[in-house]
């Protein structure tokens, strides 16, 4: 059989053991990810099985975790670099942004940086300040990086392995609050494109577009608008930078009314960006402006708040609501 | 500090040079003037290149006037395998890494962020801008010679190390600090060398450092050497040494060369507001260039080779300002195709957008 149920943190480690298995010039590299397996034990057993040269705890420093995965990338390797939590990828900023990004544009498209950085993000999670944060804007914003984002555990098992396959430097950023949550990966046949969206759910009176752990958010929302009448599609956008348009476009052509969500702040966010393009793309087929339902442009709040802080379906389906108002 | 030649040409080897000496002992008359030689032309070259600043033929120059002893002498210390992460004031290594130099130019004139490619120029990296951001990457790739078995194998023919150059203001960057700590974690075969040049743009080396900086390793445990940066022999014979120690697998060392900024930190900086006419004085005196030419001199060596050294060095810099003024500017299309290795849908997008522009114009000429 090769329909496995498992939860999406043992996709995403199940898809490192195959890539580890398959090219022996991929490494892994992080914070305790060694005999600890990560502190969301991503990496569990895979130093056991594949040894410490494969397999490291490098010392406690994002720059150094990142700048050195660019002098392994130079070397021929393809390192896939794990940041413990979303807060803490800032210290390595500045080798992400300023050398990462830029490797290949310096050399002159000829240099390949084959580098995955796997970043936990985002809340749900009860957690302390800079452990529940959705900053992928920041680097989607940054030419020459790559940006995805699995929503279920087949996409998760698929894309984690697309990621490292691809010459480019991907950013990996991974639902935090849904590593548990078992679905049914699909070992067999070929994976979807890595930067292309997915119809989570069809439907024909609204579009609810999103990523990672608000995809399950959508689906929930579509479902209690379903109950009062409402057809509601849901595109899992999978790829942040780029961003797959003809699917949402396609979508939106037919419902003509668009809600986009996400955790993160609204201020010059990546659901701006989708909305702001889909205007500009689709504007005789909008009967309604595009409407974003996002995380507050205040910082990231202590976790007794962030049910509120963060869109929930109701959130999602009051946005329904006034689009489907105009 | 190990010095081998003193500020006057006089072959005198300090009591720290005792272990180095025998890396010095290889060398020939024929290395000597080789030293000589490439001081001299990458001196002149640095000249032209300012030259053809002012002349607004360049944005910007990075002078390396003054840094010459250091950088020749650790140039050799390597080998052809080893690879060499530069900041961007090592034109003298560029040189002799065989770097076509026309590309440093093409680098300050705005024709590209890079110029070269390591895998066809004899691994010598790319410049880095960012302060101390190439320690890591070297690092890295240092780590990578480590994984792949390519060092300790007790053939120095083939067994492979880095070299990694950055100046005194880079020792206060946390990528340097990090550098160092994955470094000595990983026992990679790599050498530190760090151009103590004394000034960072204007402020002086002690606001970086209160002690010594060939200390700074030791924390880390990666064990430091002070040279003087000035003394091209000690300077190559201490990189040698090390180099070699690195590649057999005792890992990383630190090298700190004493050297000094003659000029000002670009053309865009004026050295005057921040330093002492007294204070350059003092170095210009103990130049590298002069020293050895006193050594090679009181050797014996004939006038006849100083002045062909000049004449080719002359030839060397004509050429490139003539190369210089027939440089074309790249193409905008281009950058859309640089920018990742495999497709990417905006790259073509707004390619696709700027040629049609371009093209709105007919006849008239484009905008661009």
């Amino acid at each position: 059989m090769t329909i496995e149920n498992m939860p999406l943190g043992k996709a995403i480690n199940a898809g490192l053991r195959k890539a580890l298995a398959d090219n022996d010039k991929v490494l892994l590299m992080g914070e305790d990810i060694g005999k600890l397996g990560g502190v969301f034990r991503i990496t569990e057993g895979l130093q056991a099985e594949f040894g410490t040269s494969r397999v490291f705890d490098t010392p406690l420093a994002e720059s150094g975790i990142v700048g050195s995965a660019i002098g392994l990338a130079m070397r021929g390797y393809r390192p896939v670099c794990e940041i413990q939590f979303d807060g803490f990828i800032y210290p390595a900023f500045d080798q992400i942004t300023s050398q990462l990004a830029k490797m290949t544009f310096r050399h002159e498209g000829k240099l390949a940086m084959p580098v995955v950085i796997r970043v936990p993000y985002g809340g749900h999670i009860g957690a302390v300040e800079h452990h529940q944060e959705s900053n992928e804007a920041y680097f989607a914003h940054t030419a020459g990086l790559r940006l995805v984002s699995p929503s279920n555990p087949h996409d998760a098992y698929w894309m984690i392995q697309e990621a490292i396959a691809s010459d480019d430097p991907v950013l990996f950023f991974e639902p935090k609050s849904r590593y548990w949550p078992k679905g049914d990966v699909n070992l067999a046949g070929n994976p979807t494109p890595l930067h292309s969206a997915r119809v989570a759910r069809a439907g024909t009176d609204v579009t609810l577009v999103g990523h990672g752990a608000m995809v399950t958010m959508l689906l929930q929302a579509a479902e209690i608008a379903q109950e009062e009448g409402t057809s509601v599609e849901v595109i899992d956008l999978r790829s942040l930078s780029p961003v797959d348009y003809p699917t949402i476009l396609e979508s939106v052509r037919k419902t003509g009314r668009v809600v986009v969500a996400q955790e993160a702040s609204q201020n010059v966010s990546l659901g701006s960006e989708v909305a702001a393009t889909i205007t500009e793309r689709a504007f005789y087929s909008l009967e309604a402006p595009v409407l974003r339902v996002s995380g507050f442009d205040t910082p990231f709040p202590p976790a007794k708040l962030e049910t509120i802080f963060l869109p929930d379906a109701d959130r999602i389906l009051d946005a329904v609501d006034r689009v489907l108002s105009y | 500090m190990v010095q081998l030649l003193g500020p006057d040409g006089t072959f005198a080897p300090s009591a720290a040079a005792e272990e180095f000496l025998p890396y010095f002992e290889r060398l020939t008359e024929a290395d000597y003037r080789k030293f000589f030689k490439d001081m001299v032309t990458v001196r002149r070259f640095d000249t032209e290149s300012t030259n053809l600043q002012r002349q607004g033929q360049l944005g910007l120059w990075v002078p390396s006037h003054g840094q010459e002893g250091a950088q020749v002498g650790s140039a050799y210390g390597a080998r052809s395998q080893d690879h060499v992460f530069p900041a961007y004031r090592e034109h003298a290594i560029a040189m002799i890494r065989g770097v076509d130099l026309l590309n440093l130019i093409k680098l300050m004139k705005g024709i590209t962020h890079g110029g070269f490619d390591f895998r066809e120029n004899n691994n010598f990296h790319l410049y880095t801008l960012v302060i101390g951001s190439q320690a890591l990457h070297a690092t890295g790739y240092a780590m990578g010679i480590k994984f792949d078995g390519d060092y300790a194998t007790g053939n120095p023919e083939t067994d492979q190390a880095v070299i990694v150059y950055f100046g005194d203001g880079a020792t206060s960057q946390g990528d340097v600090s990090e550098a160092l700590v994955f470094s000595a974690s990983q026992q990679t075969p790599q050498v530190f060398f760090v151009q103590n040049n004394h000034w960072a743009i204007s402020v002086p080396v002690s606001v970086q450092a209160r002690v010594p900086i060939y200390r700074r390793g030791e924390g880390f445990g990666v064990p430091g050497t002070q040279v003087d940066g000035n003394d091209v022999f000690a300077s190559y014979a201490v990189t040698a040494k090390l180099m070699d120690d690195a590649r057999a697998g005792k890992g990383p060392a630190l090298i700190e060369a004493m050297t000094y900024r003659i000029q000002a930190h670009t053309t865009s900086d004026d050295a005057t507001r921040y330093r002492s006419e007294s204070d350059l004085e003092e170095w210009i005196a103990k130049d590298p260039i002069s020293r050895l030419e006193a050594f090679l001199r009181d050797k014996g060596t004939d006038s006849s080779f100083f002045a062909e050294v000049h004449e080719s060095a002359a030839d060397f810099a004509a050429d490139i300002r003539n190369r210089t003024l027939t440089v074309t500017n790249p193409d905008i299309y281009e950058t859309f195709d640089k920018v990742y290795t495999h497709p990417h849908p905006l790259m073509e997008e707004q390619k696709a957008w700027l040629q049609a522009y371009e093209a709105s114009f007919g006849d008239e000429g484009g905008a661009a």
